[in-house]
């Protein structure tokens, strides 16, 4: 029983970051129909960018809160230099603008930074937390609360407040949020900061236990997209529970199947869900018009 | 002119033209290797076209199958003593069955959905080869026996690019064949509209299976004759990098071109070996390089520049 639980703790730790992903795209989806292959950067971007902060004595706020600034900066840059000046091209080509952005971005962070892999100290120290016979890092408590009060701020976001209300009329007809006065392009360019801000929270608060290094981004990128079509694509909370069930299935896969097929565990998962469901877990049944 | 470059056979003939006249270009067995590593990766993005240029369906797991075809040729001599090239019919034989067993369920899905399911198959096949060391050497990969053709010994760069230029102008034959024929004509239909190729009377399912399968043969082909060409495997070809490298090439260069094929396999593959005198900057290169392509030419290089030179002529 303790084991269970260890395993789940840390596939719901790993599967908080592939949710946050997995969200990312999400939004970037609902809101410009592009599947934005260069998510994962964000997140790499954002644990980079605090580890060489924190290295140069920036304090760790300073730098996180910097993370977070220069991942927005390169999600808005990514919209207004790669993606606006395509607009209306087909979906296919737009996805292999992002992949062209993610490797010149990796390549980038090779520059900029370096090849190494690195880590960041544990937010509240490196004591693990016993509880019902499982040891927990204090870490695994900041991705997982850091994950809830990105959903519960998005989701007041998306409710409550008029920007949010009309990125969700620009993600339900574009044509029509235009006609009602909804500056569009206004609203791409913030699904991507925001995509940017929340894949680089991620990765800085996950860091201190995977490690991170320049090309961590494309795997990240899979996971989440992924998760996001097991949840349904263009469904928030889909997102969500893709991202923690694909995290679940490959700790319980690692633990009790195999650790050297876990990937493949989470995969077989996602194909047979898929069959039965071939719009996702919370996805409506598409119909063609004809 | 332009009756007679839309002909079935030109494309073909073009490609073939191609292969001899850069023959002449070549300044060193290196620029042979490269060239011969273009027609190879050219081979498998033809067959990756037919699935996402002509019936609109995505895969990024076709790796899986050209790593089937390239550890065809080099489990089956190694272990049975099988001649290499039964090896590749078998890797190619292999690769159709499996193509058809999983494309039933698989092409059910439609769209990103598609694109994730055989982007997972294509892992699980990367990954038994990569975990399974008694059988393929794992991670490191393992040596390929040498071709030998009634005694002799099939080596040197030059050799290998007449037999993958020919192996590619054979590929675009069957290519260009399959688009004009009713199955092609199915294929573009159903690339339109699912329900109105339905109403039409044709038989979806089938036709989709049909170009899944046969891409994936494609594939397989491919690795086959790569592995043979290095002497040597790595599991990295299998991998779903090189699954997006494969659909890169085919909208880098146009879906739905055989022309565009080559051109996108071209640039991906020449371009790293020109990028490397750049060192740390090659992937920033590379990936700028992607970018502005499809920024100017967002229907891919070859549809887009015929494209442009066709609206000239018309002024």
């Amino acid at each position: 029983m303790p084991e269970l639980l260890q395993f789940c703790v840390s596939g719901l730790t790993v599967g908080a970051v592939y949710a946050l992903v997995a969200l990312g795209f999400t939004i970037i989806y609902n809101a410009s129909d592009v599947v934005n292959f260069a998510q994962g950067e964000f997140v790499m971007i954002g644990g980079m960018t605090t580890v060489f902060a924190t290295a140069a004595g920036v304090p760790l706020p300073l730098a996180v809160i910097g993370a977070i600034l220069v991942a927005m900066v390169v999600g808005l840059l990514l919209h207004r230099l790669a993606i606006e000046p395509a607009r209306g091209a087909s979906p296919v080509t737009l996805i292999i603008i992002t992949i062209g952005a993610s490797i010149f971005l990796r390549g980038l962070a090779q520059v900029v930074f370096d090849k190494q892999f690195h880590s960041l100290p544990a937010f509240s120290g490196d004591t693990p937390i016993r509880f019902g016979g499982a040891a927990i890092l204090p870490q695994s408590f900041w991705v997982l609360g850091g994950a809830a009060v990105i959903v519960v701020l998005l989701w007041g976001f998306f409710n409550r407040t008029l920007i949010g209300k009309a990125v969700l009329a620009t993600a339900a007809n574009r044509l029509a949020a235009r006609l009602v006065g909804i500056n569009t392009s206004f609203v791409m360019g913030l699904s991507f900061v925001m995509s940017a801000a929340i894949g680089a929270i991620a990765g800085i608060l996950v860091t201190p236990i995977t490690l991170t290094s320049y090309d961590v981004g494309m795997l990240l990128a899979l996971k989440g997209f992924a998760a996001a079509m097991l949840g349904g694509m263009g469904n928030p909370l889909g997102a969500v529970v893709g991202g923690l069930a694909v995290g679940l299935l490959e700790a319980l896969g690692a633990g009790y199947i195999s650790s050297t097929y876990k990937d493949a565990i989470a995969f077989i998962v996602i194909l047979v869900v898929l069959f039965a469901l071939p719009g996702g877990l919370f996805g409506k049944a598409s119909v063609e018009r004809v | 002119m332009g009756k007679l470059l839309s002909h079935r056979l030109a494309v073909p003939v073009v490609i073939a033209l191609l292969v001899v006249a850069l023959s002449f270009a070549m300044p060193s067995n290196f620029y042979y290797r490269v060239a011969a590593l273009v027609w190879i990766s050219a081979l498998a993005v033809i067959g990756l076209n037919l699935l996402m240029g002509y019936a609109g369906q995505v895969s990024l797991g076709h790796a899986g199958f050209f790593g089937i075809g390239a550890y065809a040729v080099a489990v089956l001599p190694a272990q049975f003593g099988l001649h290499p090239l039964v090896a590749a019919l078998a890797g190619a034989v292999a690769t159709a069955a499996i193509a058809f067993l999983v494309g039933r369920p698989i092409l059910r899905l439609k769209g990103h959905y598609l694109a994730v399911a055989t982007l997972g198959f294509g892992i699980l096949i990367a990954m038994t080869i990569s975990n399974e060391a008694w059988l393929t050497g794992g991670p490191d990969g393992m040596p390929v026996e040498r071709l030998t053709l009634f005694g002799w010994r099939v080596r040197g760069a030059d050799t290998w690019y007449w037999i993958s230029g020919g192996l590619l102008v054979i590929g675009a034959w069957i290519a260009c064949n399959l688009v004009a024929s009713p199955t092609g004509r199915a294929l573009r239909a159903l690339h339109d509209s699912e329900v109105a190729a339905r109403v039409a009377g044709i038989d979806v399912a089938r036709a989709k299976l049909t170009v899944f399968v046969i891409s994936a043969v494609y594939a397989s082909v491919a690795g086959s004759t790569l592995a043979l060409v290095n002497g040597f495997v790595t599991p990295d070809k299998a991998n779903f990098l090189h699954s997006i490298e494969l659909v890169t090439m085919v909208v880098l260069g146009g879906m739905g071109s055989i022309l565009g094929s080559l051109a996108g396999a071209a640039i991906l593959v020449v371009l790293p070996q020109v990028l490397t005198g750049f060192h740390d900057y090659e992937h920033m290169i590379l990936g700028l390089i992607m970018m502005v392509i499809m920024i100017v030419l967002r229907a891919g290089i070859v549809p887009s520049l015929a494209a442009f030179f066709q609206g000239r002529r018309n002024k």
